[in-house]
C-alpha cells in the first residue's frame, strides 16, 4: 500500500530500514551477511571441536610425506618413495588425460551420429536414434562397468598367447596385443636421442621438442603460401594449386627428422608374466575411456542436431540456390552458425566428462580421486584436508573450462545492430 | 441461365483417372530413402551389417535362455556348451535388485508409496486435476516417509506440526514486519524440530500407539534406494534452486555473489566427491556428538548438488520472460516478493519444466554413484550378487536387466518432458 | 594469527565440555545397541551366512562386547566398512569399535588417533596364485599383475617388497573383496595379495579352491586388532578386557557349554575371578559381575570361536599356527585378571 517515494522529509525511524527503499538493500545485505558469518563461524567451530576431540590439527604437511604406494599408470616420474603431493599430480594427469582423450572420442561419436540422424537414410537415422536413446538413458556408471566387465572377462589371458600353439595371437602384423589385462600398442621410439632437461616437475625430451619445433616451422611456412595465394587470388580472380606444395611443407621436414633420430617402433612382446614394451593401454583406462565416450557421446548427439535444426530452413534453401551441393551447405553455411548454438553446451558435456573421470573409482583407474582423495586420505588420515584440496582442483578446472568457453561466446556473439 | 443446353458444357462426369505411378511402391521409397547417391548407399549397406552382425552375436544367446536355473554352474550345464542367457539370476534375485534387503512380507509398502507418489503428482502433470488436490501432495512427504521406514506415525504428524507452528506465527507477526515474521517462523520451526519432535512424538505414541514396522536404513537398496534418494533430491531442491536463481538475478551485490560462488562451487565437483563428503566429512561441520543415518546425509548433499543445477536450470526460466512482464509488475506497484510470486515465478517455473525434469532424470541416474559410499544401489547389489559363488562370472544379464529398468524409467520420462515442452508452449510465433 | 587464537580458545573452552559428555559405553547402553564396524564380506571374519546373520570371528567378538555391555549377544547392528571407509567410519562416531582384520600399526596408533584393545590374530601378508602361472616363490612374482584391496597396510606392504627386490610389478587397487575375487578369477590379476587369513578365507569361496597355491613367502607382519576412539579409556578397557577374557577363558578351559556351571563356584580362583564369583573386576570395569560370563558364553572361547568360523574343520583350514595359546608354542598370551 505504501506509496513508493523516496523524496521523504519524515525524521528516521527503525521501521524504514524495512520499509523505505534506500535503506532496504542495505540492511537485507547486512542481514544476510550476518546470517552467512554466523553459519560459516558455527561450521568452523564444529569443524575445530570435533578436531580437538580427535586431537588432529589441520595441516598439510602431510603432502610432503613419502606416499609408500605405487600408481600405474604415472606420466612423470614417479616411485613408492615419492611423496603424496607428487601422487596426487600424477593423478590429476591421469585424470586430465583420460578426460582430453574421451572429450575427443565423444566429439567425434556425436558429431558422426547427430549429423546422420538428421539424414535422409532411412535406416541410418532409427540406427543413430537407437544409440542415442540406449546410451542417454543409461547411467554413466553402468557403461563404464560393462565395458570393464567386458574386457575382464570377454578378453584373452596373456597366457593364451604362450606356448607353440597359442589359442590366440595378435593381431596387425603381430603388433596389437588385446589381453583381459589391457591393449598394448607398438610405440614409437627414436634410436638417437638429442638429450633431455629438467624442468622441475618433470624431464623433458629434446626430441619431442625437435618434433614440435619442425610441426610449428611447417605450419607457418603453409600459412605463409595460403597467404600468398589468397593475395593472389584477389589479385588476378585466379587461385594457383596450393595443395601438393602443403603437403610437401609439412611433411618432407618431419621425415627428414624422424629419418635423423633414427624412427622406430618397439613392438609389445610377451615376457615372463605380462607382456612387455609398447605402450599399455590399462583395462581400467580403456573401460572408463570407451565408457565415458559412448556415453557422453548420446549427448553430444542430441547437441549437435538441436543445433542444426535451429538454423532455418531458409538458409540451407539460400544455399541450395546458389547452387551449393548438400555436403558444401552443411560445411560453408550451416556448421559454421550451428557451432554457436553447439559449443556452450557442448562445453558442460566436456565438463561432465572431466567430473565423470572420477568414476573411474568403480574400475580402479587412478585419477585423483582416487590418490589424493583416496589412498592418501587413507593412509594418513587427513580426509578434511585432502577432500578440501581435491574439490579445490576440480573446481579450478572446471573453472578454467568455462572461462575458455565465454571467451568463445563473446568472439562469436552475433554482432547485433 | 439454363446450363443443359449449352454445348460446350459437359454433361458427364469424367472417369477418374489412374494414381500417379509409384508413389507408393516401396522401391521408390528404397530408392529415395535407402539408395540415394553412393554416400546413401554405403551407409545403408554398413548399416545393415552392423544390425545382423548384432543380430547374430546375440539371437543365439538370448534364443537359449535359461529362466529356471539356481546357479550358473546349473545354466552351463542346462545349456551344454552352447552360448545362452542365464536369466536364473534375475527369477532368483529380482526383489533384491528391486528393494535391497527390505524385509519380503513387507514389499508392499513401498510399492503403496511409489503408487501414490503418482497421485501426489498429479495436480503438478495433469491439468485436469483440481488445485484442491494439492493438499495431498503436501502431505505426501509424510507418508511416503512412514509407510518406506516405518515407526510411529506420530513421528512425521509432528514433523509437519512444525510447520503449522511455522504458518501460525508468521500469521501473527507478519503484521509487524514481514522480513521478521519469516525469521521467527523459521526460528520457531527450527527449535520445535530440534526440541520437541522426539517428545511429542513419543508421549503421543504412548496413548494411542499408531506404529509400523521399523526398517533400518541398511535395509533399503536398489531401485527403491534410487527413487528415494532422486525424488526427494528434487523436490527437496526446488524452493532452493529457486531461491538461488533469484539470488543470482539478484541487484544486490553480496547475494548475487554468495550465490554465484555456491552454484559454481557445487558444479564444479563431482558428485562423487560430495557424496564422500557426506560420508567422511559430514560429521565434522556438525555439533559433535550429532550422527545420523547415511541415507539422510546422502539425500542432504544430493539435494545441495541439485540445487545449484535447478537453480541454473529455473535461471534460463527467468531469463526467457520477456522484459514486459518485469516491467508490467512494476507498474501494478507491486513489491519485489509480490510481483515475484504472483507474475514471474509463475511463468518462468512453467518454461523449465522440462529442464526440471532433465535434472530428474540426470540425478535419478547419478544416483548409482552412492555405492560408492557403501550403499546398496542396484549396481553394488549387482556386484554382491556377482560375489555369491552360485553366480560368479555373470555379469550380461544384471547389467541388461538394471539397464533395462533405468531406461524404462528415464525413456519416459523424457518423452514425457517433451510433450511438455510441446503443451507449455505459449511464444507467439 | 588472531584468528587460531581465537579457534583455539572455542576448542579449548568447548573441549571440557567435550570429555565432559558421556562416554561411548553410556551412549551405546543408551541405544541398546552395539554399532560394530566390520567388512563387507570376508568369509570366517566376518560375512552375512545365506540367512542375512553375520558369522565370523570379528562378528563373535562384536557379540562378546554386546553380551558384556548389554546383556544381550544379538544387540549389534554390523555395518559393513571398506578398506577406505573404516577409519573414518570410527572417528566420526558412526560406530563404537571397529572390528575389521585392521593391523596394527604405529600411524593407525598415534597420528589417526585410535587405541586397540589387543592382537586378536597374527597374520603376515601374502601371494595366492593359479597353479597354472608356475610361481614357486614370490621372487618369480617380477613384471605381475597384482590385485590389492586399496586402502589398507597391503599397499604399501607390496611396494616396500617389490622395491627392496628390484622387481617390478603392475598393481591393480580394488575397492572390495567381491571385487577381488572376480578379477582375480577372470584373470584380470596374475596374483592376489592380502593378509594370509584373508587369502584362505578367499580361497575357499572358489568354486576350486585347489587350482590355487598361497606362496609360502610372508612378506611382513600383520598383527590384527579391534580398535577404538583414542581418548576414551573406560571404553577401551571393555574392548581389551572382552578380548582378553575369550583368550584367558581357552586357558583356563572354560566354554560355552561349561561356563554356566562353572560361574556357580569352582576351586580355582582365577575362574572364579574371571566369571565374578570371587573379586569386583565387573565393577572396577563399570559393567556387573557377570559381565566376562556373558561374554564368553555369547559365542564361546576364543579357541571355539577359531575352530567354527576359521579352523582346519572349516572351508577355510587355518591351522592355530601362531595363533595357538602360549603354552602351546603359540603367542596368545592373555593377560592376568585380578
Amino acid at each position: 500500500m505504501a506509496m513508493k517515494s523516496d523524496a521523504s522529509r519524515e525524521p528516521f525511524h527503525l521501521s524504514m530500514l524495512f520499509n523505505d527503499t534506500r535503506y532496504r538493500a542495505r540492511t537485507i545485505q547486512v542481514l544476510a551477511f550476518i546470517m552467512l558469518v554466523l553459519a560459516a563461524a558455527w561450521l568452523v567451530d564444529n569443524t575445530v571441536r570435533n578436531l580437538a576431540a580427535l586431537g588432529k590439527d589441520f595441516s598439510f604437511g602431510f603432502l610432503w610425506a613419502t606416499a609408500g604406494y605405487d600408481i600405474s599408470p604415472h606420466a612423470i616420474d614417479y616411485s613408492s618413495t615419492s611423496t603424496h603431493a607428487r601422487a596426487a599430480l600424477v593423478g590429476l594427469l591421469n585424470t586430465v588425460i583420460v578426460a582430453a582423450l574421451a572429450c575427443v572420442t565423444a566429439t567425434i561419436l556425436g558429431v558422426l551420429a547427430g549429423v546422420l540422424r538428421l539424414s535422409d537414410n532411412w535406416i541410418v537415422a532409427r540406427l543413430m536414434t537407437a544409440y542415442v536413446e540406449s546410451f542417454r538413458n543409461v547411467p554413466a556408471l553402468l557403461w563404464i562397468i560393462v565395458a570393464a566387465a567386458v574386457m575382464s572377462e570377454a578378453m584373452p589371458a596373456p597366457n593364451a598367447f604362450r606356448g607353440e600353439n597359442p589359442t590366440t595371437s595378435m593381431i596387425l602384423w603381430d603388433s596389437i596385443a588385446i589381453t583381459n589385462r589391457g591393449i598394448y600398442l607398438p610405440v614409437p621410439e627414436f634410436s638417437l636421442s638429442l638429450g633431455q632437461i629438467n624442468i622441475g616437475l618433470s624431464v623433458l625430451d629434446l626430441n619431442s621438442v625437435a618434433i614440435f619445433g619442425v610441426l610449428a616451422f611447417s605450419l607457418l611456412v603453409r600459412r605463409g603460401l595460403v597467404k600468398h595465394a589468397q593475395r593472389l587470388q584477389s589479385a588476378t580472380g585466379r587461385r594457383p594449386a596450393t595443395w601438393w606444395k602443403s603437403l610437401l611443407v609439412c611433411t618432407v621436414p618431419m621425415i627428414a627428422l624422424f629419418y635423423t633420430l633414427g624412427f622406430h617402433f618397439d613392438y609389445p612382446a610377451l615376457k615372463g608374466l605380462n607382456f612387455s614394451g609398447g605402450l599399455q593401454l590399462r583395462n581400467s583406462f580403456i573401460a572408463l575411456w570407451i565408457g565415458l565416450s559412448v556415453y557422453t557421446g548420446a549427448f553430444i548427439a542430441e547437441i549437435v542436431r538441436s543445433g542444426i535444426l535451429a538454423i532455418s530452413r531458409g538458409q540451407t534453401e539460400a544455399a541450395h540456390a546458389l547452387g551449393l551441393s548438400s555436403g558444401r551447405t552443411m560445411r560453408l553455411v550451416i556448421l559454421p552458425q550451428a557451432l554457436r548454438v553447439i559449443v556452450p553446451p557442448l562445453i558442460s558435456q566436456y565438463l561432465n566428462i572431466t567430473k565423470n573421470t572420477s568414476l573411474g573409482l568403480a574400475v580402479g583407474y587412478m585419477d585423483l580421486r582416487s590418490t589424493l582423495g583416496g589412498i592418501t586420505i587413507n593412509q594418513t588420515g587427513r580426509e578434511l584436508e585432502g577432500m578440501l584440496l581435491m574439490m579445490l582442483i576440480y573446481v579450478g578446472i572446471s573453472l578454467i573450462i568455462s572461462g575458455v568457453m565465454n571467451i568463445y561466446n563473446d568472439r562469436v556473439r552475433l554482432k547485433e545492430r | 441461365m439454363n446450363m443443359h443446353n449449352v454445348s460446350w458444357v459437359r454433361q458427364d462426369l469424367i472417369s477418374p483417372s489412374a494414381r500417379p505411378v509409384g508413389q507408393n511402391d516401396p522401391m521408390r521409397w528404397a530408392r529415395k530413402n535407402l539408395f540415394n547417391g553412393w554416400l546413401s548407399t554405403f551407409l545403408t549397406v554398413a548399416s545393415m551389417m552392423t544390425v545382423v552382425w548384432i543380430t547374430v552375436a546375440i539371437a543365439p544367446w538370448l534364443g537359449n535362455s535359461i529362466w529356471k536355473a539356481n546357479s550358473l554352474a546349473e545354466c552351463r550345464q542346462l545349456l551344454g556348451g552352447a552360448p545362452g542367457a542365464c536369466w536364473g539370476v534375475i527369477r532368483d534375485r529380482w526383489p533384491q535388485l528391486l528393494f535391497g534387503f527390505y524385509p519380503s512380507n513387507l514389499y508392499w509398502r513401498p510399492v503403496l508409496a511409489f503408487g501414490l507418489l503418482f497421485v501426489a503428482l498429479a495436480p503438478v502433470l495433469f491439468r485436469a486435476v483440481p488445485a484442491r488436490a494439492l493438499w495431498f501432495s503436501a502431505v505426501y512427504p509424510g507418508i511416503a516417509y512412514w509407510l518406506i521406514w516405518g515407526g510411529s506415525l506420530w513421528f512425521p504428524i509432528s514433523v509437519y506440526l512444525g510447520f503449522t507452528v511455522a504458518a501460525g506465527l508468521f500469521m501473527l507477526t507478519a503484521r509487524i514486519g514481514r522480513g521478521l515474521g519469516v525469521s521467527i517462523a523459521i526460528l520457531a520451526a527450527s527449535l520445535w524440530w530440534i526440541y520437541a519432535v522426539q517428545p511429542v512424538t513419543s508421549d503421543v505414541n504412548g496413548l494411542v500407539p499408531v506404529v509400523l514396522d521399523a526398517v533400518a536404513s541398511r535395509d533399503v537398496g536398489g531401485f527403491l534406494l534410487s527413487i528415494i534418494i532422486g525424488v526427494t533430491g528434487i523436490a527437496l531442491s526446488l524452493p532452493l534452486g529457486i531461491l538461488l536463481a533469484l539470488g543470482r538475478r539478484s541487484k544486490l551485490p553480496l547475494i548475487h555473489m554468495l550465490s554465484v560462488m555456491f552454484i559454481e562451487f557445487i558444479r564444479g565437483v563431482p558428485l562423487i566427491t560430495l557424496l564422500f563428503t557426506a560420508s567422511l566429512l559430514l560429521n565434522y561441520f556438525l555439533p559433535p556428538g550429532t550422527n545420523f543415518d547415511l541415507i539422510l546425509r546422502v539425500v542432504i548433499m544430493v539435494t545441495l548438488f541439485a540445487s545449484a543445477y535447478m537453480a541454473e536450470v529455473i535461471r534460463g526460466g527467468l531469463a526467457a520472460l520477456p522484459r514486459g512482464q518485469y516491467e508490467a509488475a512494476e507498474a501494478l506497484g507491486l513489491d519485489y516478493w509480490k510481483s515475484q510470486r504472483l507474475i514471474i515465478l509463475p511463468q518462468a517455473l512453467k518454461i523449465s519444466i522440462p529442464g526440471i525434469v532433465n535434472s530428474f532424470i540426470g540425478l535419478f541416474k547419478d544416483t548409482t554413484l552412492v555405492m560408492f559410499i557403501g550403499l546398496l544401489d542396484p549396481i553394488a547389489l549387482a556386484a554382491a550378487i556377482r560375489a555369491n559363488t552360485n553366480w560368479q562370472g555373470i555379469y550380461w544379464e544384471l547389467f541388461i536387466f538394471i539397464g533395462a529398468v533405468f531406461f524404462v524409467f528415464c525413456f519416459s520420462m523424457s518423452r514425457y518432458s517433451m510433450y511438455l515442452e510441446r503443451r507449455l508452449k505459449t511464444d507467439h510465433r | 594469527m588472531k584468528m587460531m587464537i581465537a579457534l583455539a580458545a572455542i576448542a579449548a573452552a568447548t573441549l571440557t565440555t567435550g570429555v565432559a559428555s558421556a562416554g561411548t559405553m553410556a551412549d551405546v547402553q543408551a541405544r541398546g545397541k552395539l554399532n560394530c564396524g566390520v567388512t563387507g564380506g570376508q568369509a570366517g571374519f566376518s560375512a552375512p551366512d545365506a540367512s542375512g546373520v553375520w558369522q565370523g570371528m570379528d562378528v563373535a567378538y562384536c557379540r562378546a562386547i554386546a553380551a558384556a555391555v548389554l546383556k544381550d549377544p544379538k544387540a549389534v547392528n554390523f555395518v559393513p566398512t571398506t578398506g577406505q571407509t573404516r577409519f573414518t567410519a570410527l572417528a566420526s562416531g558412526e560406530i563404537d569399535i571397529l572390528s575389521r582384520t585392521t593391523t596394527w600399526t604405529f600411524s593407525r596408533d598415534v597420528d589417526l588417533k585410535f587405541t586397540f584393545a589387543g592382537i586378536n590374530f597374527y597374520d603376515g601378508q601374502g601371494f595366492m596364485v593359479p597353479k597354472t602361472l608356475g610361481a614357486k616363490s614370490a621372487k618369480d612374482l617380477n613384471g605381475a599383475t597384482i590385485c590389492i584391496q586399496t586402502g589398507t597396510t597391503t599397499e604399501l606392504n607390496l611396494a616396500e617388497y617389490f622395491r627392496k627386490n628390484g622387481m617390478t610389478y603392475e598393481p591393480v587397487p580394488v575397492e572390495n573383496n567381491a571385487d577381488i575375487a572376480q578379477k582375480y578369477l577372470a584373470g584380470a590379476c596374475d596374483v592376489y595379495t592380502s593378509d594370509g587369513s584373508d587369502l584362505a578365507s578367499t580361497r575357499s569361496s572358489f568354486k576350486n579352491p585347489q587350482d590355487h597355491i598361497i606362496l609360502p613367502d610372508v612378506i611382513s607382519k600383520e598383527p590384527l586388532a579391534p580398535l577404538v576412539r583414542q581418548g576414551d579409556d573406560q571404553w577401551a578397557d571393555v574392548a581389551r578386557w572382552t578380548l582378553n577374557a575369550l583368550i584367558e577363558a581357552e586357558e583356563l578351559g572354560v566354554t560355552a557349554e561349561n561356563v554356566e556351571k562353572l560361574s556357580t563356584g569352582t576351586d580355582n580362583p582365577e575362574i572364579n575371578r574371571l566369571l565374578g564369583k570371587e573379586g569386583d573386576l565387573g565393577q572396577q570395569l563399570g559393567l556387573d559381575a557377570a559381565w566376562a560370563k556373558r561374554a564368553i558364553a555369547a559365542e564361546g572361547n576364543y579357541g571355539e570361536i577359531f575352530a567354527k568360523n576359521i579352523g582346519e574343520k572349516t572351508p577355510i583350514g587355518l591351522a592355530r599356527g601362531q595363533n595357538a595359546l602360549w603354552n602351546q608354542g603359540g603367542l596368545m598370551y592373555p593377560l592376568p585378571f585380578r
